[in-house]
């Protein structure tokens, strides 16, 4: 075997023409190994949509559902809080809902299908804690006679108005996020499908 | 690039290790087909390492949830199907190569000096392979997982006097259960794995220190050039490299035929008993252990109880397996390749594969009068292969071994 005899570059082709055979055949065997690591089809049902009635939800009530295991609020707000909420506006960081946190049929003043009926994720934006419930007005702990009642959050003290929507000065960036519903009825909501219209 | 590859060496031996095992690493000429079963087991490990790694992010070892989450991977994770067909076709593949990989070394009398520590070494790891696989048999807690696991733990318990420590001590418990899945899981994903790459490691260096024999049993390293290169020898990288990657698609070609086709493999492969969860109250009909480790089993159940125990038919099947390490002290014969062999050697090699094979497919079988006959027999003879040794590899007429490897 003298050097002359080895074909240097039909050598190199077969080199590269394996490696790149090999390389198609390892892609496509990570494919399989990769997407196990995906929902499997039990994670998935367990994120069906869920249904929830609200005929004996009463003013100022609110029920959180689980829902893809994060806490969903539904409460019932009535006129005075929904008037409130554009009195709000200049102490908020995104009062006009400019940021994408919330679906097309929710981007209004009330970020809700029926003005009355609020469905929010009850999870902080800014490190995923779940804020409580504060829908007293005027409490003092949480500036007195501009507190219109809201969410709080104890982990680092964000604050969120009665439509989600989070005040100035805050730790926490953005809105709340509503999910995906729809009104099945006028007192059924199911969780995780948008309305039909849209 | 060669700044690079300096500033490494200065470090770490790559260009090294490069050399001293893959492109200055010289190797007979003149391997044929059977060589492909080293680099193919290497292969298969790795195969089984990653499968695996994959299986017990699903899996769960408690004996109330494993049978139900290895079901989970078959119906509900994105193809977890076929990674779990991928580790039970990969454990019966593995034996596939071992076993042929070990009748390689019986040919070409590789375990005869100076590699008598190879052979050792790859004895040790064909029976850390059998506890591995033995363990992984469990962990899917169908009916042939509990029931296996019952028979294979209380032939501990035969043992005079700590028998019943000894049960005690493997089990956590008083019968087949939760401690006992527990800790196989364990055993079966990290400790063993383990040694058996440490020990694969050690087959390695072992050989690479003495280098390849061949089909020839000739010795490359006592004909070198002025160069002090064996004149029989090619580098590993890339004339062997290249030959072993031709093997892998040939294998891989039939592994995966069976992994999408016929991954039970006529339940050979896997057994339907295991697809009913486990039944401390109902043994199933007829069990048997897979296919690899029947010729054992059917060592095991040839000999009678004596004195009202268990225990010779119990160390009959551990010494079957033990006896195969003496093998590079029984062999007295003064040439290697079957090629150079006299005729009695050729002839009980063929008689101790055939029992071995037939102690295989008895092993699978329901006992009758007549297959427990035939099994004492070919255990007779499976012995004899081995005590009869030193008699039959000392007589007959060898051929002259040549100076050099030949070629055909």
């Amino acid at each position: 075997m003298s050097e002359q005899e080895i074909d240097l570059k039909k050598r190199r082709f077969l080199t590269g023409a394996t490696s790149v055979v090999g390389a198609v055949g390892v892609g496509f065997v990570l494919v399989p190994f990769l997407s196990s690591w995906m929902p499997s089809a039990r994670a998935k049902a367990a994120g069906a949509p869920v249904d929830v009635d609200i005929t004996k939800l009463e003013n100022g009530q609110l029920v959180r559902v689980l829902w893809r295991k994060k806490p969903v609020w539904i409460f019932r707000r009535d006129k005075t809080v929904l008037d409130n909420l554009p009195t709000l506006n200049s102490e908020l960081t995104d009062p006009d809902n400019t940021e994408d946190q919330q679906p097309a049929y929710a981007k209004n003043a009330h970020r809700s299908i029926n003005p009355e009926i609020a469905v929010i994720i009850g999870i902080c934006t800014h490190l995923g804690c779940s804020p409580t419930y504060r829908p007293e007005v005027g409490a003092a702990d949480l500036g007195g006679d501009a507190w219109k009642g809201g969410f709080y959050c104890p982990c680092h003290g964000s604050k969120f108005d009665l439509s989600g929507r989070v005040y100035k000065g805050v730790p926490a960036p953005t809105n709340l996020v509503i999910p995906p519903y729809h009104f099945v009825t006028d007192s059924l909501i199911r969780l995780g499908i948008d309305p039909k219209a849209s | 690039m060669d700044n690079n590859k300096n500033w490494i060496d200065q470090r770490f031996p790559l260009t090294k290790v490069w050399n001293e095992h893959l492109a200055e690493y010289y190797t007979p000429r003149n391997f044929n087909f059977w060589y492909f079963f080293g680099s193919l087991a290497m292969l298969v490990l790795v195969i089984q390492i990653v499968s695996g790694i994959f299986l017990a992010m699903h899996y769960k070892p408690d004996a109330a949830l494993a049978f139900a989450s290895v079901e989970y991977i078959m119906r509900d994770v994105d193809w977890g199907w076929l990674i779990r067909y991928i580790h039970s076709t990969g454990a019966s593949a593995f034996f596939i190569v071992i076993y042929l990989h070990m009748y390689r070394g019986l040919l070409y009398g590789s375990y005869k000096a100076p590699r008598e520590l190879i052979w050792v070494i790859g004895m040790v790891l064909y029976i850390a392979l059998m506890a591995e696989a033995f363990m992984g048999y469990v962990l899917p807690w169908g009916q042939m997982s509990y029931w296996g696991a019952k028979v294979i733990i209380n032939l501990f318990g035969s043992f005079p006097i700590v028998g019943e420590l000894i049960l005690e001590f493997i089990l956590g418990d008083y019968a087949v259960g939760d401690p006992v899945l527990n800790r196989f899981f364990s055993l079966h994903v990290i400790a063993i794995p383990l040694i058996l790459v440490i020990l694969v490691f050690m087959h390695i260096v072992a050989l690479h220190t003495v280098g390849s024999n061949n089909p020839d049993g000739v010795e490359i390293k006592q004909n070198k050039d002025k160069n002090g290169i064996p004149k029989d020898g090619i580098p590993f990288h890339p004339y062997y490299s290249v030959k072993d990657i031709m093997g892998v698609v040939v294998f891989l070609m039939i592994f995966s035929s069976i992994v999408f086709f016929a991954p039970a493999m006529n339940g050979y492969f896997l057994e339907a008993p295991n697809y009913i969860e486990a039944n401390p109250l109902k043994t199933p009909d007829h069990i048997a252990p897979l296919w690899y480790l029947t010729p054992f089993y059917s060592v095991l159940r040839a000999i009678p109880p004596m004195f009202g125990s268990q225990l010779p038919g119990v160390l009959a099947m551990f010494a079957a397996l033990l006896i195969l390490i003496a093998l590079p002290w029984l062999d007295r014969s003064k040439v290697k390749s079957i090629r150079y062999r006299s005729w009695p050697y050729k002839v009980a090699l063929g008689i101790f594969v055939v029992s071995f094979i037939i102690l295989g497919w008895l092993g699978m079988q329901a006992v009758t009068p007549l297959y427990s006959l035939m099994a004492q027999i070919f255990t007779g003879l499976y012995f004899a292969f081995f005590i009869l040794m030193p008699w039959f590899t000392s007589i007959g007429k060898t051929k002259p071994v040549p100076e050099r490897t030949t070629e055909h």
